[in-house]
């Protein structure tokens, strides 16, 4: 009874990890197809579709768009969302949860409802299609999980020693400069790195937002899907996956992925 | 004390929290070099009062000098203190050297001088080869001495230490006491100390303030607290103590007349709060285990009545004894050695002798 209980244990481990991983699977083996068909298993071996995917213009364009934009969204909610947290995770104020409730609502709230709201707003002030909308539109999208890395990190960061710095002299920027941010890094660059992937692949509410001249990876993906049904697509996403994997492997080496991945457990 | 020069000065302070008072109306004065302890239990307003000592709090009412300085408004980092916690708070991204460094680096002070003075205050806790590690490697209670030394070396006005041993092993925790005393008198800094166990403060303290309800019970040297408690918070608070109902009948000729157990007994008038018992109300009379003592039973000297032995505990040092009176009551009777328990088998009948000298009435609450 004992020996059949870990039989089944195993077998629905193995169940698991076949199913969370064949499709990047499939799709790795598809990318090396030599028919200009989406097929499984593919008939021959060729590099051609990576090498269409790597010298197409519109992904070349979109890489490039994508990177700047991460980069600036990433960064501005990784200021804001460590100041958010901080002033809400340390002080008392009235409206502290109201602010709390809004900065973490994208969460919940559709991206496409979010990608329209923006659309309409750009519009109205005249900054449809531009860089910034697009950025303004991701460090929104962004900020909670920023956030919640932030407030996992300060959490742990034991109040007396704020207290101990300020008894020994420390104005409060000075606490934060070198007790805080210190001991909050690990969990910044945590955050930093979520949100920066997280924006890098977005793509509902970016495709409302974006134009022919700011149209990101994802959204090239989805109009190079449209008119063509080629492995370009999975070689381009084999690429993708290798280059996620390689930064998840120096962040868990550097960071610890639990700690991470905890932003998304927690709450 | 060698002086009278006030060190740091309440006067009138009040903090409350969401309506209810945790500091309601204190004063307290401590002086120039004096070890003065706030004792009592959680929730007395103990850390409140050193939370607004250290400014980490405003008062809502009343005013707070340090050196004779209004600093009531002012921020804990413009004020002249050190402060040592119950969870250490050693910076762990920092090793030893640099957290005792800090608070001179944040006061300016020339790198040339901050590495002797560092150095010397490792010394003066006896951690003198501890500087490059880094507080984890270090056990509990040679991350406090760290953090003692790290709260001195900045030569502040007073010390304040907010529980600092509670989180220490018992083993350790004496050692620790003594080491803490020996530095205090020897560099004879301003110490305010905060704690609920009553025997580190009565060991520790030139003054002990014990604390309730957000008010000081009491504030008097730790003999005079044991000996002569003013109320029967205070009473029951600090060592052990026996409490029996009884009667007041009245106050003649410098005592005070009650009975107990069916039995008269005059008390000398300055033991407890006297002059609010009336005559004929209810009250409590408190004697310590150590000032009964067992004797015949139906003896003149039985003037607490007659019992039955009920249980014994020993104690190494002592054996208390617990007699069952009539009315189903017990009282604890401490005796010397090991004796008594050959002496008083349970079951045996016997006396209870208090020594009314020793003994203090106040009013049932």
């Amino acid at each position: 009874m004992d020996r059949l209980l870990r039989v089944l244990y195993g077998v629905l481990i193995g169940a698991t990890l076949i199913y969370v991983t064949l499709p990047s699977l499939v799709v790795v083996v598809t990318a090396f197809s030599d028919k200009a068909l989406l097929m499984f298993p593919p008939t021959g071996f060729s590099l051609k579709w990576f090498e269409r995917a790597w010298t197409y213009d519109d992904f070349r364009k979109g890489m490039v768009n994508g990177l700047i934009i991460t980069a600036w969204a990433s960064c501005i909610a990784l200021a804001v969302g460590t100041m958010a947290a901080f002033v809400i995770e340390r002080f008392e104020f009235t409206g502290k949860r109201t602010l709390e409730a809004v900065l973490l609502s994208p969460l919940v709230i559709p991206h496409f409802t979010l990608g329209i709201a923006m659309l309409i707003l750009a519009s109205e002030i005249s900054l449809s299609r531009t860089f910034s909308l697009v950025v303004a539109c991701h460090v929104i999208l962004v900020l909670p999980f920023v956030m919640r890395s932030v407030y996992v990190s300060l959490k742990n960061i034991d109040p007396a020693l704020e207290r101990a710095a300020a008894s020994l002299g420390a104005s409060p920027f000075r606490v934060f400069m070198k007790i805080d941010l210190p001991l909050l890094a690990p969990g910044l660059a945590g955050g930093w790195l979520f949100a920066a992937i997280l924006s890098f692949n977005e793509f509902t509410a970016t495709l409302f937002v974006t134009g022919q001249r700011t149209q990101t990876l994802p959204v090239a993906m989805y109009t190079y899907v449209r008119e063509y049904a080629d492995p370009t697509m999975a070689a381009l996403s084999s690429m993708l996956i290798a280059v996620t994997v390689l930064f998840l492997v120096a962040a868990n080496r550097w960071l610890g992925l639990e700690r991470i991945l905890s932003i998304e457990a927690r709450h | 004390m060698m002086t009278d020069t006030i060190s740091v000065s309440v006067e009138g302070a009040v903090k409350s929290f969401g309506g209810t008072p945790a500091v309601d109306g204190v004063s307290l004065k401590i002086r120039k070099g004096e070890f003065l302890t706030l004792l009592g239990p959680s929730g007395c307003g103990k850390t409140t009062l050193l939370n607004l000592i250290a400014g980490f709090l405003e008062p809502e009412r009343g005013e707070i000098f340090i050196d004779g300085e209004a600093v009531t408004h002012v921020p804990p980092y413009r004020r002249s203190i050190g402060m040592v916690f119950q969870s250490y708070a050693l910076f762990p991204h920092m090793t030893v050297a640099e957290n005792v460094a800090f608070g001179l680096k944040m006061h300016k002070v020339p790198a040339s001088e901050i590495g002797p003075r560092v150095a010397e205050a490792l010394e003066m806790v006896r951690l003198p080869q501890m500087g490059p590690r880094t507080p984890r490697q270090l056990s509990g209670g040679q991350q406090q001495r760290v953090a003692l030394a790290r709260a001195l070396v900045i030569k502040p006005s007073v010390i304040l230490l907010d529980e600092p041993f509670s989180a220490i092993d018992k083993n350790l925790r004496a050692d620790m006491q003594v080491e803490l005393k020996r530095i205090q008198k020897r560099i004879g800094i301003t110490t305010l100390f905060v704690t609920h166990d009553q025997s580190e403060a009565l060991s520790l303290s030139d003054r002990i303030a014990v604390m309730s309800h957000g008010k000081i019970e009491q504030l008097s040297g730790p003999a005079e607290l044991y000996r002569n408690p003013a109320s029967s918070f205070v009473a029951s608070f600090i060592g052990d103590i026996n409490r029996m109902p009884c009667t007041v009948i009245g106050i003649e000729a410098g005592e005070v007349v009650l009975k107990a157990n069916e039995h008269v007994l005059r008390l000398p008038k300055e033991h407890g709060a006297v002059d609010v018992l009336a005559a004929g109300s209810a009250a409590l009379l408190f004697a310590r285990p150590e000032e009964l003592a067992l004797v015949p039973a139906q003896g003149v000297e039985a003037n607490l009545g007659e019992g039955v032995v009920d249980t014994h505990v020993y104690q190494g040092t002592h054996v208390d004894v617990y007699v069952r009176f009539g009315d189903g009551r017990a009282v604890r009777v401490r005796h010397p050695g090991f004796e008594a328990l050959e002496r008083f088998p349970a079951g045996t009948a016997v006396g209870v002798h208090a020594n009314l000298a020793q003994a203090f009435v106040f009013p049932e609450k």
